[in-house]
């Protein structure tokens, strides 16, 4: 299978969204000439010309606006947004607009539409373009939320994205567009909505997506130096969440572990935590956990981004709490 | 089914005395059970109508499973063995729980809490060793192990299983149990004086051991020094109301057994000769009842005429401490500046430094030593 960075694997994805079906079109910041704020699209201009790949102005209300005209219109537009905290702006569009349209009109409107965006922290790009929301979003039904972690998903979620007859936000984490791994050429559209258990395990279910995935795995090795076997389990799409898988890892290791880049006061996280305490109680053998971010703005030095972020060694510190192991 | 003896965790049903619709008194006897100790006689705690018998002779069934259903008197239905349930449906009630530990509730994972009722385990009695103190799986699966090592085995006659039980409990007593350790000797020459011309007056039938004077004068220092007459719960001691000794009776093939004699301090000593009498006959014979297995307070063991000078007794958990007495023997004795030969008895105590400390001990000896020199007010 050949290796591809997770930026090359997102452009594949687009190129063949773009190849296979002539009303998909890509707009945005700086997704043209520039070639796009993480060079996602870089080429794809001069593949596919100005008609569908378009720079817009910066007013993302504008642009995700006119990509949910033209979703109604029967197009199937791909929208970039530069960073998630630019994604508030949208944030009218994307919640009034293109989560509710299908319902409002009794099912007689369709909005297929998808919109990429970056997130997340550990680049030193600080409180403007650092956060993770994509936990505010997964609260609003009516959208799809997927959180590829690795640049399989990063392609096959992405074309499923496309395919989806509704409004779908996919987020990237900007920590991994440099980070490679394989993937399937003929691969096709992924299954949003389903989660993997990435590292089987019995000690801990390990329950994380998107940019904490790698992190996660990171821990899981060290603790098994240790003799603790964790469970790591990637969400990859957050909202539907696949919490079957999760519960039954759970069920499995009688411990979970919420790995989140959202803050913690109504993180994600807590989302997942409720769900395990209601359905899986009495399989619990301790207290739910959760790493997540500081509850700060991201700062802008490094050593106080790290400490911010969620990282291997509070993960590896964290499970060897829950399990009463000193050290 | 009740817990008959410490760290009973099941017991097998023999024979029904009563039937479905029979009536029953508050104490009477309504089902043979057996237990490690032998066959024993399960008192009803209730007066009423058996409403429904819910469980077959020859059956084992975890302790705190309910074994008939009774109609109390008024209408109210209560499964035997656990507590009453209220109109107007007859119900079973859940198996008693013990108290949860001091004021707060017990700290165990909800794993580990349904693990323990599917296992029959009271998590009460299980050290949690997760973070905090927290009861999680692996300590009830401990404890279920250790049961399942502790429990009958194929193979192991009513001997071999009596051994495992006694093991079993004075393992726990030392493992759980301070023990502390105080001896007195005690002259005995004015109780065996009154002893003996006592008994001139008596038919062969009503004379006195000194053993009895022995526990009488246990029970009534008891009063002056009650923390020694409890039993263990949680993190305390619960003082009980009654003084109920348990007698340590040798069985002929080995082990013991220690049933009570109830309310030891307000009996006057023929009824207590009496009444140690029928409790080693049965003993030996088969037919002790339920509460005189699970209700002693404190235990009083004597090594009688063939033993030796003193015994440091294990305390049989959950009560608070044990009262050992050697053999009664001859020796120099010093009166008033001269030597002269006494019968003297060592009288010792093991106690729970939990709950009393060597002071309070030796209050009690003390009390004991001089209770026995006014034989007469016994």
């Amino acid at each position: 299978m050949p290796k591809m960075t997770y930026r090359d694997a997102v452009r594949a994805g687009l190129r063949e969204a773009l190849s296979r079906d002539p009303r998909v079109f890509l707009m945005g910041e700086d997704v043209g000439r520039y070639g796009g704020a993480f060079k996602v699209s870089y080429g794809l201009l001069d593949e596919f010309g100005p008609e569908r790949i378009r720079d817009t102005p910066l007013s993302e209300s504008t642009f995700v606006g006119a990509g949910i005209g033209a979703a109604l219109g029967g197009m199937r537009p791909i929208v970039e947004i530069m960073t998630v905290n630019f994604s508030l702006l949208a944030l009218d569009q994307i919640v009034n607009n293109a989560a509710t349209l299908r319902h409002m009109s009794g099912g007689q409107l369709s909005v297929p539409l998808v919109v990429r965006m970056a997130t997340g922290g550990g680049r030193q790009l600080a409180a403007q373009h650092s956060h993770s929301l994509e936990g505010w979003f997964a609260h609003v039904p009516g959208i799809k939320i997927v959180v590829p972690a690795v640049p399989a998903d990063a392609k096959s979620l992405l074309l499923a994205a496309v395919a989806d007859p509704d409004p779908v936000l996919v987020f990237e984490h900007a920590a991994l567009y440099g980070v490679e791994g394989e993937v399937e050429d003929e691969a096709g559209p992924g299954e949003i909505g389903r989660a993997l258990v990435r590292r089987p395990g019995d000690a801990v279910s390990l329950v994380t997506y998107g940019g904490s995935l790698a992190k996660v795995l990171q821990a899981a090795d060290e603790l098994a130096t240790e003799g603790i076997e964790a469970e790591v389990i990637d969400l990859r799409t957050l909202r539907p969440l696949d919490i079957e898988t999760v519960l039954s890892s759970v069920r499995k290791t009688h411990r979970a572990l919420i790995v989140d880049e959202g803050w913690r006061t109504l993180s994600f996280a807590a989302e997942v935590s409720a769900l395990i305490m209601e359905s899986a109680f009495y399989d619990l053998d301790g207290p739910v956990a959760r790493v997540c971010s500081a509850e700060v703005p991201t700062p802008y030095a490094r050593h106080m981004e790290e400490a911010a972020l969620p990282q291997a060694a509070t993960v590896v510190r964290t499970v060897k709490d829950m399990l009463g192991h000193d050290g | 089914m009740p817990i008959l003896t410490a760290d009973m965790s099941a017991g097998t049903l023999v024979a029904w005395h009563k039937q479905a619709g029979d009536a029953v008194k508050r104490g009477e006897s309504v089902a043979l059970v057996e237990t490690d100790k032998g066959l024993i006689d399960v008192e009803i705690f209730v007066a009423g109508v058996i409403e429904k018998l819910l469980v077959e002779p020859g059956t084992t069934v975890p302790t705190g499973t309910p074994l008939a259903i009774v109609r109390e008197a008024g209408g109210i239905a209560a499964a035997a063995g656990v507590a009453a349930a209220p109109p107007p449906a007859p119900r079973v009630a859940p198996p008693p729980v013990r108290p949860a530990v001091g004021s707060g509730r017990l700290k165990i994972s909800p794993l580990a809490r349904k693990l323990a009722a599917d296992l029959g385990i009271d998590p009460g009695s299980v050290r949690g060793t997760g973070p905090g103190g927290v009861i999680r799986r692996e300590d009830i699966e401990a404890a279920a192990a250790a049961r399942s090592a502790g429990a009958p085995r194929t193979g192991l006659d009513r001997q071999g299983r009596l051994r495992q039980a006694i093991g079993a409990a004075m393992a726990r007593s030392k493992r759980e149990i301070p023990h502390y350790y105080l001896s007195h000797t005690i002259d005995m020459h004015r109780a065996t004086a009154w002893l003996a011309d006592e008994n001139l007056q008596r038919p062969v039938t009503d004379r006195l051991l000194y053993g009895v004077l022995l526990i009488k004068a246990v029970a009534l220092s008891l009063r002056e020094v009650p923390e020694l007459n409890a039993v263990w719960r949680g993190p305390e001691a619960l003082p009980s109301e009654g003084v109920h000794i348990g007698v340590a009776i040798s069985l002929r093939g080995g082990g013991l057994v220690a049933p009570a004699l109830h309310d030891a301090d307000r009996r006057s000593v023929t009824d207590l000769m009496r009444g140690l009498r029928d409790l080693v006959k049965r003993a030996r014979g088969g037919g002790l009842k339920s509460s005189e297995l699970s209700e002693p307070t404190i235990t009083v063991t004597s090594l009688g005429e063939q033993g030796v000078e003193s015994v440091l007794g294990v305390i049989f958990p959950p009560q608070v401490a044990i009262v050992g007495f050697g053999k009664l023997v001859e020796r120099p004795w010093s009166v008033e500046g001269r030597i002269v030969s006494r019968p003297v008895i060592t009288a010792t105590l093991s106690a729970d430094h939990r709950v009393s400390d060597g002071h309070r001990g030796s209050v009690f000896l003390d009390a004991l030593d001089r209770r026995l020199q006014e034989p007469a007010a016994l």
